[in-house]
């Protein structure tokens, strides 16, 4: 099997968002940055179980600068036979997309993974861009997939339930919790990673057509208004009169 | 022209359709131009879009529309879009129409904002959306440049308009690819209405003690009309299903109301539930973090303030 997962950097889970003065800038004095959890615990640790069951090769693939080559290196290390990066600034989903579909066009991948959103941008965008430019099946939300000779069979979260799918030939997924447990690298793994081929390639030109120029945050909660346990009369009224949501 | 695809599931259209056509009409009217509305397959009342605003309804038939891919819908879309010569297409930021999203963006070679809180902004030539971004701990505002641009609105953002008049439903000739994807099953549990779209959701988490337990949420939900969700231990442990988890990792839900019972809120819990308009927050610690994101808290064991709240409830509805 050939595998490809792509994947993004993000602010740690935990971090304290905020923005510069002039509010036009992420402000990442202090963050953690992490491998987005969807794409690593879900999407990589699934690509690697794959390989490790039927053989064949994890491409890891990441569009961004050199200070990513970290969070590759830990890709590296959880399993991956090799890694690509697109040397470029990520500023808009569509140009990642077309950075992934470039490299991926000609490498005949079966599965293209990634994960069902990054935990910055939240747009659950790239995955299906990707499909489109290659003309593949999207298969978003998958929570379980398994594959049995050309044929795999996914299931996804649909609202209000889960829907499961079989698919022949080449297709994009995007990973949701339940694919996979998460996988913390071994000293093995990380002392491997080290001598793992890791290429940097040029990204092609591509406009940015939708980009973030400013930021806020929301409305701070002005603090909590407790209600007596024993006068849930008085949380209706509140609810009703003052809240104005029933 | 604003072209809005309205989703609909077992043939009826989805509040999230409403809205996106409410949202359609009145980015056309912005733009001083029509809201035009786009239904694939066999829908019922199609024709009611009119009144959330379309002064058109197009409906192009076709057995590849009985289940939903992702490649063959966008297909439809985009043909549509360019035969129809939208600028603006307007998607639900439901599953269906983010997986839409990414592959009309690709396809009409198009910027995107997925999740739109806000009527676009076209003050100064620009085309502004607001979306929620770091998991609804901050909003940005997005500019799109792209001749086409595509918005996924978010849920239960916009409120409904229904102040025009229904239309009769054209037929729009357009020929979509064959799936590549076989559906096998589709599980859903009927009757309830979907967490992504519920206006009121009653939530309950590991303080409830166990499964068995759970009979008081869903009376206290049934009398609210509310939908029931829970936090991430509960589905983990498999007291409740997978679907009503929410979170960072599970769902992600913006209810009016959003009732928390015996979840303490972990910061990847509120991930899922911070952007809800009002949240209450019953717990017997006084501690627990959820109260500093809480609008209303009860201090109490939820064993005795559940029930209590079901029965003020009642007297309400009652009233």
């Amino acid at each position: 099997m050939k595998l490809l997962v792509c994947v993004s950097k993000t602010p740690d889970t935990t971090s304290k968002i905020s923005f510069t003065a002039d509010g036009t800038k992420f402000n990442d004095a202090g963050i953690t940055f992490i491998m987005n959890p969807y794409d690593e615990w879900y999407a990589l640790v699934r690509a690697c179980e794959l390989v490790e069951k039927n053989g064949g090769t994890v491409t890891l693939i990441n569009v961004g600068g050199a200070d990513n080559d970290q969070t590759i290196r830990k890709g590296l290390a959880i399993g991956a036979t090799d890694a690509v990066r697109v040397d470029a600034e990520p500023k808009s989903a569509l140009f990642i997309a077309k950075q992934i579909a470039e490299h991926a066009k000609s490498q005949n991948y079966d599965i293209i993974f990634c994960g069902k959103e990054s935990i910055d941008y939240n747009g659950s965008e790239v995955g299906a861009m990707v499909a489109e430019y290659l003309d593949l099946p999207f298969i978003s939300y998958a929570s379980k997939l398994d594959v049995n000779g050309a044929t795999a069979t996914v299931e996804r979260d649909i609202e209000g339930g889960v829907e499961t799918v079989e698919v022949n030939g080449p297709f994009v997924v995007s990973a949701a919790k339940g694919m996979a447990e998460q996988r913390i690298p071994n000293m093995m793994g990380i002392m491997k990673a080290k001598s793992k081929p890791f290429t940097v390639v040029p990204a092609v030109s591509f406009p940015d057509y939708a980009v973030p120029v400013s930021y806020t945050m929301p409305k701070a909660k002005t603090g909590v208004k407790l209600v007596a346990p024993d006068n849930m009369e008085e949380l209706v009224r509140l609810l009703h009169e003052e809240a104005k949501v029933i | 022209m604003v072209l809005v695809f309205a989703e609909a599931v077992n043939g009826q259209l989805k509040k999230a359709a409403l809205e996106a056509v409410t949202y359609g009409a009145q980015t056309a009217q912005l733009l001083g131009s029509q809201c035009v509305a786009l239904t694939l397959g066999n829908i019922q009342n199609a024709g009611q879009l009119g009144v959330y605003g379309a002064s058109k309804v197009y409906n192009v038939q076709g057995e590849a529309f009985g289940n939903f891919d992702s490649q063959v819908f966008a297909s439809a879309i985009a043909q549509a879009t360019e035969k129809l010569g939208a600028t603006v297409v307007v998607l639900s930021h439901t599953s269906t129409g983010k997986s839409l999203l990414g592959r009309l963006a690709a396809r009409l070679n198009a910027g995107s904002v997925a999740g739109a809180k806000s009527l676009p902004d076209i003050s100064g030539g620009g085309f502004k959306v607001t979306k929620g971004v770091y998991s609804g701990k901050a909003i940005a505002t997005y500019d799109i440049s792209s001749p086409i641009k595509l918005i996924a609105l978010a849920g239960n953002e916009i409120p409904l308009k229904a102040d025009g008049n229904e239309v009769a439903v054209e037929t729009l000739e357009i020929a979509a690819p064959a799936s590549k994807v076989k559906v096998l099953s589709v599980k859903r549990e009927e009757g309830i209405v979907p967490l992504p779209e519920a206006t009121t959701v009653v939530s309950a988490g590991r303080g409830m003690k166990g499964p068995e337990n759970w009979g008081m949420v869903e009376e206290l939900a049934q009398v609210m009309g509310a939908t029931t969700a829970c936090s991430r231990p509960v589905a983990d442990a498999d007291w409740r299903p997978h679907h009503e988890h929410v979170g960072q990792t599970g769902v992600a839900i913006r209810p009016n109301l959003y009732i928390a019972i015996g979840i303490s809120g972990a910061i990847q819990h509120l991930a899922g539930v911070n952007q809800s308009k009002v949240i209450v927050v019953i717990n017997k610690d006084p501690e627990a973090p959820f109260f500093k994101a809480a609008d209303y808290g009860v201090v109490g064991d939820l064993f005795e303030v559940v029930p209590r709240l079901t029965a003020a409830m009642k007297k309400f509805k009652a009233a």
